[in-house]
């Protein structure tokens, strides 16, 4: 009989004491994010689709053209093209082609790269219902940038 | 008064009811999500209108404009009757609640019977639901709602006629003019000669959670259990009126908590105070609101019970305590008043 009234009690001290903690929790900010409207920048960690650095010294990439990055790709999703110029010493990027589709994101191109000319981009909003939306020209990418 | 007016009066009232009824549910709803979202630290319905009060009428339009669907095998007369007997008992509820001194649609003699006569109709009503539906889960929702209320109506019942007794009269207006004057006139607090008043308040407070199947007492709806109870099947508008009949008898367990404890429309301060003073019916809207946000509080605090851990709590505590309380409240009107 006495742990009758003992449970009766201490359940209604819970109770209120459960009541207390969501009345302070009503008071207090809002914690969600709006997401349409409100966003927060990416980690510098993520890992988006691959794309071209910008030297800030030079105003463009620095890619050699070595190819390293299309011989490591374990999914054959990165196309390198580059020519040899008059005047310019090395090769001259003309095309870099990623095929997101199919992409893993191993990292292999990025570590791969000697001059580190490619990181992985921020890039998180990328739904869609089309194929061609995950081809990515990243030359022109990062001209478009400047 | 003559025939004719009468009638224009009832029309007048039965719109009003209608109405009434209706926007509560809708805007309770509103209510209900936006309390949701601050207890759990969210926004809530915004993009629909300014702090998202459009989202009832979109949702209502939703509702109505759905395809009503009635499933193969159903008991199909007792399936459409179900959610019409759920919605009109407790529109007819709202018949005797007296909002304010003059604001009644009928001054009944037996205003509390008739309320407590038609809110256990709502039972019948989910239990039909439940049994026409041919699904499981709608079956053992409704078994579990029956045994629910009928767990809970015992003890809300004794503590109503425990009221009755001190009041001495089972119209509501009545009961309501007992507690004039100030707030320690109230039933609900001890002044008064009325010692066991909170014990009293708090029982017949959760027996009217229970009995309008609200949580933590919602077992005939549980989601992680049976779906969706008794109204899996119900689409669109018969899904929308039990969820209309739900918050109507909110409202109306919240305004009997108002009339029987709380002092209905009267003020809880004297009326020698100027403006607080004055009694109306914005303080009867002001204590059921107020205790309708209760509600929301608590539903959103507290988790589910277990089924025998809901029918404990009513045959081992809340019986036992409401039959004491009505002899020992018997027995202070007998020796003390």
């Amino acid at each position: 009989m006495a742990g009758y009234f003992k449970n009766i009690i201490d359940g209604t001290m819970s109770l209120i004491s459960g009541m207390i903690i969501t009345n302070k929790v009503c008071w207090q900010k809002d914690i969600t994010l709006q997401y349409p409207h409100q966003t927060i920048k990416m980690t510098p960690r993520y890992r988006g689709h691959i794309q071209l650095v910008k030297d800030p010294e030079t105003g463009t990439h620095s890619c050699i053209s070595c190819g390293m990055c299309q011989k490591g790709c374990p999914s054959g999703c990165i196309t390198v093209k580059g020519e040899k110029r008059e005047g310019v010493k090395g090769k001259v990027l003309v095309q870099y082609d990623l095929d997101f589709t199919t992409c893993s994101l191993c990292g292999q191109c990025v570590e791969n790269c000697r001059p580190g000319a490619i990181e992985f981009s921020l890039e998180y909003n990328l739904a869609s219902p089309r194929k061609e939306d995950y081809h990515f020209d990243l030359l022109k990418r990062v001209e478009e940038q400047k | 008064m003559d025939v004719g007016v009468n009638l224009i009066q009832l029309a007048i009232y039965l719109g009003g009811f209608i109405g009434f009824a209706a926007l509560n549910a809708a805007y309770l709803v509103w209510v209900e999500r936006k309390g949701a979202a601050r207890f759990q630290k969210r926004v809530g319905p915004k993009e629909t209108g300014p702090f998202g009060l459009l989202q009832p009428p979109v949702d209502g339009i939703k509702l109505m404009t759905k395809q009503i669907n009635i499933p193969e095998g159903v008991d199909k007369p007792l399936f459409i009757l179900a959610p019409i007997i759920s919605m009109v008992p407790a529109i007819m509820c709202f018949v005797t609640v007296p909002y304010s001194n003059s604001i009644v649609a009928r001054d009944i003699n037996i205003g509390l019977l008739l309320i407590f006569a038609f809110a256990s109709v709502n039972i019948l009503a989910l239990m039909l639901a439940g049994w026409s539906s041919k699904n499981k889960y709608a079956v053992m929702s409704s078994a579990r709602v029956v045994s629910q209320n009928i767990a809970y109506e015992i003890p809300m019942l004794v503590i109503a006629i425990t009221i009755v007794m001190i009041s001495g009269s089972l119209n509501l207006r009545e009961i309501v003019d007992v507690q004039a004057g100030a707030f320690w006139n109230w039933n609900w607090l001890p002044f008064n000669g009325n010692f066991l008043g909170p014990i009293t308040f708090i029982l017949f407070y959760i027996c009217s959670l229970a009995e309008t199947n609200r949580a933590p007492f919602d077992l005939g709806e549980c989601e992680s259990e049976l779906v969706a109870g008794f109204h899996t099947e119900y689409g669109g508008m018969g899904f929308g009126l039990f969820f209309m009949a739900e918050y109507a008898n909110i409202v109306i367990g919240a305004s009997l908590v108002t009339i029987l404890f709380l002092g209905g429309w009267y003020s809880p301060l004297p009326e020698s105070i100027p403006f607080l003073g004055a009694s109306g019916i914005w303080w009867f809207f002001a204590k059921m609101y107020f205790l309708i946000w209760t509600v929301v509080w608590i539903r959103w605090t507290f988790p589910r019970m277990t089924v025998w851990g809901l029918l404990n709590l009513s045959w081992k505590i809340l019986i036992p305590f409401s039959l004491f309380n009505l002899l020992a409240s018997a027995g202070l009107l007998k020796f003390l008043g």
